[in-house]
């Protein structure tokens, strides 16, 4: 029976392996199953769109390009296998994929091992710079900062509610902000957090809580890193209780136009939301992405930031191959350095030597139709992979051009570790 | 820090309206002055607007009021080519006309795409709002009225008190009348003439609940933590704090910190180090030398691979460089730091005490006294609504598995498919709202057609598998377990895997809200009431029908049962369609509550399951013991700690377990033979 | 039940003796292991580490892991195919294995690199400050930066090695000792085991449980001092050692199922009562075959997780253990090779039709995407399995070899 097996299995695996020499194959790494399926699918069809598009104007150096889409099933550990398969049997030359914080760190040592080239396209929590990963979502100073700051300065918060979902990117992002508010001279019992499981829908407490906040005269804002579909049930309780968007504003960094899709916004006008990018911003390519989008998935579908980050992300991996001659991870990862590509707000993304992106930080308010209202728009804010917020990381920097190191430590000028932290 | 920044924001409006007020305010430079600010109309900041708006208020233009409330409600635009103000009306050619801001006449049109709209965010908006305070206090609108009082509410000001009591003298309206009055009230506390209009507004409040009351009474005992060599007199003060000792309670007193404190994690107020912390580098109190400070003095220090006596290997524990560091110290190249003696000594040198920011003494007294009042009342009715979550979250609970009561309860079928029979329910009752748009009538139509397709899914399945497995209670588990998944995964094929919306009527929208403390949302009432009625109704099936007699004859004795007439393949058809039938209902008042997804129903399974085996199985009074059990216990827990309710949860379950040894027939345990069954 | 009679005969088969004779005596416990080691050198000699290559690392990893699977298998059949209790909690013992070893390699790894870059600083480093940029690194990434009180051990590889074993095995005897002597039988001892490990995942889940929440323990797969050694190599070792283990694992259960107490605990599964009225103290007895099965569960957890990488609180989550039972009622459970089989099959099978190698079908407008289907599938063969199969695949074979006249296979 074993035998058989692994006979099975040898024939099985020894098919693929024979990689036609006209084709550039492209990893598409993202959930269709499972919980992260939600989100995910949604980038994987994003990917297969844009790969088409390539295909349409002739490919790339010639050839053609080829998605390779597996899927891991929101399973963290198949995450791995995935990409060690991706690389050593199907031998793709880049990956597209992942969402959670989670899925990446169990990447992570695979494609360090074995030198492949992943795109991240999720706001994430920072702290953290591949030599092989590319982040073309936000770093904290480019979404929970900038929110903050509009929280401090525009709306005059003075009592903060950090309501987190109980895992990685909303810990790290609350940490940051804690000492970001504490800096701002915030006290220390007016920042009140909590977190709640995945998927969580009893809320009536935590929103009641929050309300009662306010007893002391001061103007309650929420900060919410709440991911996923406890958004749903959140947003709801929020609703009844009547917690309008002038009262106690939430600024939330993980409900974007396809989060709201799932809900009835009418009760949520005003509430917030900081992205890069917004299906609403006013630009010819946007206007074109959407176009395209709504053509190939249907009328009622809506773009989002972590699409965005993708089209900009494989434009740019385009450019760069183009730039190189070659799908040579190391050449491809040079000739990243400085590609700049017009983002779909309007301005110009950069590819920074610290593997993430300068961008634009935009706020929205939640519109009756489940759409944003950009009421503020920054210039481009350069990605900072450690945070200068936290005491531990002010004194570290990325810089894979001229250091080569992604953890380098600016006071004793060394570099902690090539590899990164997982 | 609000405070401060309007403050400084105001004295900034005085300084630039000066210099704005130069320009000659003819009536018709209104729409000069608008042109010359547009970059910050345009891109609106707190920060920046005020100098306009106080131009605005001071040149007494009558298109000003306008402007602003149109600016406010997003209604003004501009031209991209020569960035001209104006407002905009939709008109029949599928462009806009351009409305001109000073004449008020339709001057040009244009195409969408030439034209930006104005957004000003929600805390400009809010500076708007409160600069049309005064004019829409005298709007005849009484909706008007309402809003912008609700404007001052949140956002008071000294110079609001006198529009206020004027506006009060001749309002009409009388349910505004009262609003108006509180709102004064509550400006008066803080603002008032004199000590006696001040403690009057504050003593006017004693049996009050209200969350802004709170917020009003509690600025005014802020305090403010100072030191002295001994306590000065002719302050306000608050309490006298002994470092490393008293610990401060919720309603502004102290006490010495007691083995009670440290177990609930109530610290001392201040430490003796950050007591100390205040007096260093005074009266010649030395600083004290962190661990950072004394690494790098010592790295400073080195020589040769040596510093103070210590060779730089050997400097590879605490202990040696805390030597080094007192050799320097010792020989004057370092600070030297307090010892621990010199610092209580220092402390206890000094007395440390909070004053009140507010100077006046019976104003601090009436609100603390008030205040406390308040504040005990609030104590109770926090317990009350937690105890109305805890019902509704037992009503839940109750829903999801009063279905399970039945088929595992009474017929003992375990059923892990019975999850996404409620998820079921739910898509049934989005599939419904797709075609009936009306939110009213498609819930009404939802919960027959729920029961309907998860009565037939659940004969089915019954039919098609369980019959066959009724002596195999493990493989039934099992069997289920596909199904199960099979309905998950399809499920996911056929609705996708984004969440879906199940709206509820509008009149089900918000809470009933019994004070500012006690408050529950509509849609949980209507659950709690669902579930009232699936009760009732259940029990009387099960204790006064037909079909009820004959299932727990069955259940009892199923080959006995047969021998008297009935058909025990109907039954069980009919007692499995009817559990599953109604988990597909409790589907949709889930999905109303929560969200439609695929993994809706695994959510509640394993909860579901426990509820009926710790209420005790055979029969739905257990079940609805179980539900009650769980949900008041997991809130209470959740009070406990607040901050995490992934661990309420779990502490749950080990509760449940626990509980299993002591009871392990559930909270309600049938006697005698049917127990055997 | 056929199962019950099949194999109360072979219980008068085994006499305890010396291990050759009881070879002898079972000849399929010798056939497992002979095509275990064929098995294993086979893939040695064609996988990347030490052999010609045909057969790719990430598939080294995979029949690895499969062979942990089996082994877990093995120790669910035990407590479910010949005591007849039915856990629905295995997983959590699996996982709590993995969690202690991946406890000692991720301490270890991080400790070489902060050791290194330490070498940087001017003062050598204090063991404070060694622990506590240990505990930077490790706990960063999840927002915390200190150690809990559970990693009091985590430097030491002995020590964790011993709570592989220690851990785990507590919690089954104080989970089996509280349920079985208050007699929780039967499907509410399934559903209660189910949440012992919900609770134990929500638990690990929290950040504050000292475990790194969500994200878990990750970077298992590079062994501490060794990152020069390539995964091609690490994979084949792994690879052995999981062999190794299931093929003790199933001599040992073997041995314990064929002697006196097998007969015991199979008697305890077909009439629970009836053995107490013969004076067995039936509850010691489950809960040993409880704990043991724990122990066995918790070891091929501690194989398993270094060949994934990643050690998270999803891992354990119930849905798991109902796929381990699945597993050995595919394969046929009260059969040890039965259980070994169906977990095999099963897992391959399914990470056959998630990666992406089968063809989708054009049927008419509608194209069936086997990532989308699968799982369809495969719920609905658990269904006829139970319906139609209930020996399962197991049952198939000792169908055929029944044929040939060897009625114990």
């Amino acid at each position: 029976m074993f035998k058989k097996l692994a006979l099975a299995a040898a024939i099985s695996i020894a098919t693929p392996v024979m990689a036609l020499a006209e084709e550039i194959k492209v990893g598409i790494l993202h959930s269709l199953s499972g919980t992260m399926a939600i989100s995910e699918t949604t980038l994987k069809d994003t990917m297969l769109m844009l790969i088409d598009e390539q295909n349409e104007k002739g490919g790339l150096l010639d050839k053609k390009l080829v998605p390779v889409v597996v899927d891991p099933a929101s399973d963290w550990p198949l995450f791995a296998e995935k990409a060690r398969e991706l690389l050593t049997v199907h031998k793709v030359d880049v990956i597209f994929g992942n969402w959670t914080s989670v899925s990446r760190k169990s990447v992570l040592p695979v494609i360090e091992e074995l030198n492949g080239l992943l795109f991240y396209p999720v706001q994430y929590e920072g702290e953290e710079s591949s030599k092989n990963v590319f982040y073309t979502g936000a770093a904290p100073n480019q979404q929970a900062i900038p929110a903050t700051d509009y929280y401090l300065e525009e709306l005059g918060v003075e009592k903060f509610a950090l309501l987190g979902t109980d895992y990685v990117y909303p810990r790290t992002t609350n940490k940051i902000l804690e000492q970001y508010l504490i800096d701002k001279g915030i006290k220390e019992e007016d920042i009140f957090v909590n977190y709640t499981p995945f998927g969580h829908s009893d809320w009536s407490k935590i929103v009641a809580d929050v309300v009662a906040l306010g007893a002391d005269g001061k103007k309650v804002g929420v900060i919410s890193t709440i991911n996923g579909d406890a958004n749903i049930g959140f947003y709801k309780e929020l609703a009844a209780a009547g917690v309008s968007a002038d009262d106690i504003p939430v600024v939330a960094f993980s409900v974007g136009e396809e989060e709201l899709s799932g809900l009835d916004t009418t009760n949520l006008v005003g509430h917030l939301a900081a992205w890069n990018y917004f299906q609403s911003a006013e630009s010819e390519a946007n206007t074109k992405f959407i176009e395209s989008w709504k053509t190939r998935m249907g009328e009622e579908r809506v773009t989002n930031d972590p699409m965005e980050a993708h089209y900009i992300g494989f434009n740019m991996w385009v450019n760069a191959v183009e730039k190189a001659g070659t799908t040579d991870v190391d050449a491809v990862r040079t000739a990243m350095y400085g590609q700049e590509f017009p983002n779909l707000t309007g301005g110009t993304a950069v590819m920074l030597p610290n593997h993430h992106l300068a961008k634009p930080v935009l706020i929205g308010e939640i519109q009756e139709d489940g759409q944003f209202d950009i009421i503020s728009q920054t210039e481009e804010v350069p990605g900072d992979a450690w945070t200068d917020f936290l005491e531990a990381s002010a004194v570290l920097k990325s810089d894979w051009k001229d250091l080569g190191c992604g953890m380098y430590n600016t006071e004793t000028k060394t570099c902690v570790q090539i590899k990164s932290n997982y | 820090m609000l405070r401060i920044l309007l403050t400084s924001l105001l004295l900034t409006w005085l300084g630039a309206s000066a210099a704005l007020a130069q320009t000659p305010a003819s009536p018709s430079g209104f729409r000069e002055l608008l042109q010359e600010n547009f970059k910050l109309i345009q891109r609106s900041s707190v920060k920046t607007v005020g100098p306009l708006l106080s131009a605005i208020r001071d040149g007494k233009f009558e298109q000003g009021a306008e402007f602003l409330s149109k600016w406010e409600e997003k209604d003004v635009w501009y031209r991209k080519q020569d960035n001209r103000l104006f407002y905009v009306k939709p008109n029949a050619a599928k462009a806009y006309d351009l409305v001109d801001i000073e004449t008020g006449e339709v001057t040009a049109t244009a195409k969408k795409g030439d034209l930006r709209q104005i957004k000003p965010n929600s805390g400009v908006r809010a500076m708007l709002s409160a600069a049309l305070v005064e004019f829409r206090l005298a709007s005849s609108d009484p909706n008007i009225r309402r809003e912008s009082l609700e404007s001052i509410s949140r956002n008071a000001k000294p110079e609001h008190l006198k529009a206020l009591r004027e506006a009060i003298a001749v309002e009409t309206d009388a349910d505004l009348k009262t609003r108006f009055g509180m709102i004064e009230r509550l400006l008066a506390m803080q603002y008032g003439e004199n000590t006696e209009v001040r403690v009057s507004a504050i003593q006017s409040f004693k049996e009050s609940l209200g969350l802004e009351v709170r917020a009003s009474l509690n600025p005014l005992l802020s305090t403010s933590i100072q030191h002295a060599d001994k306590l000065p007199s002719g302050i306000n003060l608050a309490r006298v704090i002994v470092p490393g000792q008293t610990v401060l309670l919720d309603d502004g007193t102290t006490r010495k910190q007691t083995l009670i404190d440290r177990l609930f994690d109530r610290n001392v107020e201040m430490t003796v180090d950050e007591a100390y912390e205040r007096l260093a580098g005074k009266n010649g109190l030395k600083e004290v030398v962190s661990r950072e400070q004394r690494d790098a003095a010592l790295v400073d220090n080195l020589d040769q691979g040596r510093v103070g006596g210590f060779n730089l290997a050997d400097l590879d524990n605490e202990n040696a460089r805390n030597r080094a560091y007192r050799a320097l110290a010792d020989a004057g190249k370092v600070p030297s730091s307090p010892d621990g003696e010199e610092i209580a000594d220092a402390v206890s040198n000094h007395v440390f005490y909070a004053t009140y920011d507010e100077s006046d003494k019976s104003v601090t007294d009436a609100a603390r006294d008030t205040l406390g009042r308040i504040n005990m009342a609030v104590r109770w009715n926090t317990y009350l609504d937690l105890f109305l979550d805890a019902i509704s979250l037992a009503s839940i609970y109750f829903l999801a598995a009063i279905g399970l009561a039945i088929t595992f309860g009474v017929m003992r079928v375990i059923n892990m498919a019975h999850g996404e029979f409620i998820m079921m329910g739910a898509y049934t009752g989005y599939v419904v709202q797709q075609f009936i748009t009306n939110y009213t009538l498609s819930i009404l139509v939802a919960i027959p057609m729920a029961f309907a397709v998860t009565f037939a899914a659940g004969v089915a399945l019954e039919r098609l598998v369980i019959r066959y497995l009724y002596n195999r209670p493990l493989e039934t588990l099992l069997a289920t377990f596909g199904i199960s998944i099979a309905l998950q995964q399809l499920a996911k094929n056929i609705f996708g895997t984004q969440a879906r919306p199940l709206t509820a009527p509008d009149w089900l929208d918000g809470a009933l809200v019994i004070n500012d403390v006690v408050s529950i949302s509509w849609i949980r009432i209507a659950i709690f009431a669902l579930g009232t009625i699936f009760f009732a109704g259940l029990w009387w099936t099960l204790n006064k029908t037909r079909l009820g007699l004959e299932t727990r004859a069955v259940v009892q004795n199923p080959r006995m049962a047969a021998s008297m007439g009935i058909n025990p393949d109907r039954i069980n058809m009919l007692t499995f369609g009817l559990g599953s039938g109604i988990a597909g209902i409790a589907g949709v008042a889930i999905g109303l509550y929560a969200k439609v997804t695929s993994e809706l129903g695994s959510d509640y399974i394993v909860q579901s399951f426990m509820t009926v085996v710790i209420g005790g199985v055979g029969n739905i009074w257990g079940t609805l013991a179980g539900a009650g059990l769980i949900g008041i216990l997991q809130k209470l827990i959740e009070n406990f700690n607040p901050s995490n309710t992934l661990a309420a949860q779990t502490y749950m379950i080990i509760f449940i377990i626990i509980f299993i040894q002591f009871r392990p027939r559930g909270l309600i345990a049938l006697k005698g033979r049917a127990a055997e069954a | 039940m056929t199962a019950a009679n099949t194999s109360l005969n072979s219980g008068k088969v085994a006499l305890g003796g010396p291990l050759t004779r009881f070879l002898m005596n079972n000849p399929s416990t010798l056939l497992f292991i002979g095509l275990l080691a064929l098995f294993t050198i086979v893939t040695t000699l064609l996988g990347e580490g030490l052999g010609i290559g045909v057969v790719s690392t990430s598939m080294v990893k995979t029949l690895g892991k499969t062979l942990c699977f089996c082994l877990v298998a093995i120790a669910m059949d035990l407590v479910w195919g010949f005591c007849g209790i039915l856990s629905l909690g295995h997983f959590a013992f699996f996982g709590l294995g993995g969690y202690m070893i991946g406890m000692w390699l991720m301490y270890a790894r991080t400790e070489i690199i902060v050791l290194k870059a330490g070498k940087a600083a001017t003062m050598p480093m204090t063991p404070e400050e060694i622990r506590s940029a240990v505990g930077e690194q490790i706990f960063g990434v999840v927002g915390g930066s200190e150690f809990p009180l559970i990693w009091a051990f985590a430097d030491s590889l002995f020590m964790q090695l011993l709570f592989v074993i220690l851990v785990p095995g507590l919690l089954a005897l104080v989970f089996g000792w509280l349920a079985f002597r208050s007699r929780v039988t039967g499907v509410y001892l399934s559903i209660l085991t189910q949440a012992m490990t919900l609770a134990l995942a929500l638990y690990l889940f929290q950040n504050d449980s000292g475990l790194r929440g969500n994200n878990g323990l990750s970077g298992l797969q590079n062994l501490p001092g060794m990152e020069s050694t390539p995964q091609a190599l690490v994979s084949i070792w792994f690879l052995w050692a999981s062999a190794f283990a299931l093929g003790l694992g199933y001599l040992l259960v073997k041995l314990l199922v064929e002697s006196k107490l097998g007969n015991v605990i199979r008697a305890i599964r077909d009439d629970e009562s009836r053995v107490r009225f013969l004076g067995y103290n039936v509850e010691a007895y489950k809960l040993f075959i409880f704990v043991l099965s724990a122990v066995i569960a918790a070891i091929a957890g501690a194989l398993y997780y270094p060949q994934a990488g990643i050690i998270n609180p999803a891992e354990i989550a119930p849905i798991a253990s109902i796929y381990l039972a699945v597993w050995v009622a595919i394969g046929g459970r009260g059969r040890l090779y039965g259980a070994v089989i169906g977990a095999a099959f099963v897992s391959l099978l399914s990470s056959w039709f998630t990666g992406g190698q089968i063809p989708d079908i054009q049927l008419g407008a509608y194209r069936i995407q086997w990532v989308n289907w699968w799982l369809v599938l495969l719920g609905l063969s658990f269904v006829a399995t139970t319906l139609y199969a209930p020996q399962g695949l197991g049952g198939l074979f000792d169908h055929l070899s029944r044929k040939k006249g060897n009625p114990d296979g």
